[in-house]
């Protein structure tokens, strides 16, 4: 083990996990959230067209690997003239991916909420929109922290899928040093592998930390 | 006279916290009920209901499981859309524009015929007519009593916070749950979540409160706190509808019982009369079970 090289290597795959990954996991998620929300709307919605349009939308993103769709975008796309940078194709195929299946996430946690909340909205004179926004979705959102929390864990690995878009984030920052020491791939790999775990490990920390509070107005 | 200066409306512009109806005169016609129909299905739970309910009255509904009752309660606000059949409510009490009522525009009566297809906002009207308590009570998991209770007329009523909050405090603590203002619902016993449930509507300021059956699903040693509020507002006045299987609070209180089996009223009367001496020979039975379940 070569450990001077990986003391060298620590800070450059540190920052591009720093500057790559976490902010296009950030990015991605927030977008993917708006997505997934839109299509569990839509899932749910009574009308058959657009309860089609949901349920397609997750059943194409589910049913497809995640870096065929990220190929489609970056390389696939140009064929028809559209040519995205790395770093928004990244982040449209990572968004897309969120919202497929984290809308399936929202849409369940939605139908958990019981019928009576609904109706004690309408009584107090809410129409649908604004129980769903303030009495429906908050009471959802408790239900949903821990599977969501999972898709995003699972979206700070899938982020290394971009390292194959040419976007520079952290793996693809232990590519880079080791194209130039080929006898040491274990090591940095390793050490790459090392920073993810860590990330994950805080924001599972977190997601706890999330669930306690959001359990202050739970019966235990 | 200033829109302000409606019936039910305090020299100062603000309406009595306390006063029911907007101060309307009593036993005048409210809301009138005829030839209600409404199928789930091949189900038919209602079948031609007529009600007609007065202000500062209390009528209860009472039945067996599945004769309507229930039914009946939620088509008065909307939450259950008959098909045939019609509800005209009384012009509003409340003057139009008045800030902080459930009705606004409310001049006009209002009718609603279910054998054409109603609109969402003439629902929204009937609906704004009144309040509903429920069983299970429906308090927001997420929001202390207090915000449980100012989220209608803030949010929807557009009452300044301030007020509501003075006016959601007042009835709190007028049901003895001044201290519980920022509990969240689950840490209060059965008996005061139902509280809060009556205080809720109340703070919409209602011309109608509809209980649907409120005490079913209490322990039996919490009923009586919550029967006992529900007294004392069909004392003071306010105008009731209540689902419910308590019969000594359906006697002490009610003005008129209505006894439902099979999607029809059976027999409706005085609760001295139907109680002592009810005509129909289903009404007999049905009492009697209900007083000796063990026969």
């Amino acid at each position: 083990m070569d450990w001077e090289l990986a003391r060298e290597a620590f800070w450059p795959i540190l920052s591009g996990g720093l500057t790559g990954t976490i902010p296009l996991t950030l990015v991605s998620f927030a977008i993917g959230l708006v997505i997934a929300l839109v299509v569990a709307l839509l899932r749910l919605s009574s009308n058959v067209v657009l309860a089609w349009i949901g349920t397609a939308y997750v059943s194409v993103i589910r049913g497809t690997p995640l870096l065929v769709q990220l190929f489609i975008v970056f390389y696939g796309l140009p064929n028809l003239g559209i040519v995205v940078d790395p770093w928004p194709s990244a982040i449209v195929a990572f968004s897309m991916n969120v919202g497929g299946y984290a809308a399936e996430i929202v849409r369940a946690a939605i139908l958990s909420v019981p019928r009576g909340q609904w109706e004690a909205g309408y009584t107090i004179g809410m129409g649908t929109t604004r129980t769903l926004r303030r009495i429906v979705l908050p009471q959802a959102a408790r239900v949903s922290v821990p599977p969501l929390s999972n898709t995003f864990i699972s979206l700070v690995k899938d982020t290394s899928l971009a390292s194959t878009i040419l976007v520079t984030e952290q793996f693809r920052k232990a590519q880079e040093i080791a194209a130039s020491h080929p006898d040491q791939l274990m090591l940095l790999y390793l050490e790459a592998a090392l920073i993810y775990w860590i990330f994950c490990t805080v924001l599972a920390a977190g997601q706890r930390a999330i669930e306690k509070r959001l359990d202050r107005y739970v019966a235990h | 006279m200033s829109p302000t200066e409606g019936a039910g409306t305090e020299p100062n512009g603000t309406p009595d916290v306390l006063e029911p109806g907007g101060g309307a005169r009593p036993g005048t016609p409210l809301l009138t009920v005829r030839g209600l129909h409404k199928s789930f299905g091949d189900n038919s739970v209602l079948r031609g209901i007529d009600l007609d309910v007065r202000r500062g009255s209390v009528t209860a509904l009472i039945g067996p499981s599945g004769s309507g009752k229930t039914t009946l309660l939620r088509s008065l606000n909307g939450l259950s859309i008959p098909d045939a059949g019609r509800i005209t409510a009384a012009p509003s009490a409340h003057p139009s524009g008045d800030p902080g009522t459930k009705t606004e525009g409310g001049d006009a009566p209002l009718t609603l015929d279910f054998s054409r297809k109603t609109t969402k906002r003439q629902r929204f009207a009937l609906r704004d007519r009144s309040a509903m308590v429920f069983q299970q009570h429906n308090l927001f998991p997420h929001r202390t009593v207090l915000q449980n209770v100012i989220e209608g007329p803030v949010q929807v009523q557009r009452v300044a916070r301030a007020d509501a909050v003075e006016r959601a405090t007042e009835l709190l603590e007028r049901v003895g749950l001044g201290e519980k203002r920022d509990a969240y619902p689950h840490e209060l016993s059965g008996g005061q979540q139902q509280r809060v449930g009556i205080v809720r509507a109340l703070a919409l300021r209602p011309e109608l409160l509809l209980f649907d059956e409120p005490t079913s699903a209490l322990d039996p040693e919490l009923v009586g706190e919550v029967l006992t509020v529900m007294k004392e507002l069909a004392d003071e006045g306010w105008t009731m509808v209540v689902v419910t299987h308590e019969l000594q609070f359906a006697r002490a209180v009610a003005d008129e019982v209505l006894f439902l089996d099979g999607g029809h009223v059976v027999e409706r009367g005085a609760p001295r009369q139907l109680f002592r001496e009810p005509r129909e020979e289903r009404t007999r039975q049905f009492l009697h079970r209900l007083l000796h379940p063990m026969e």
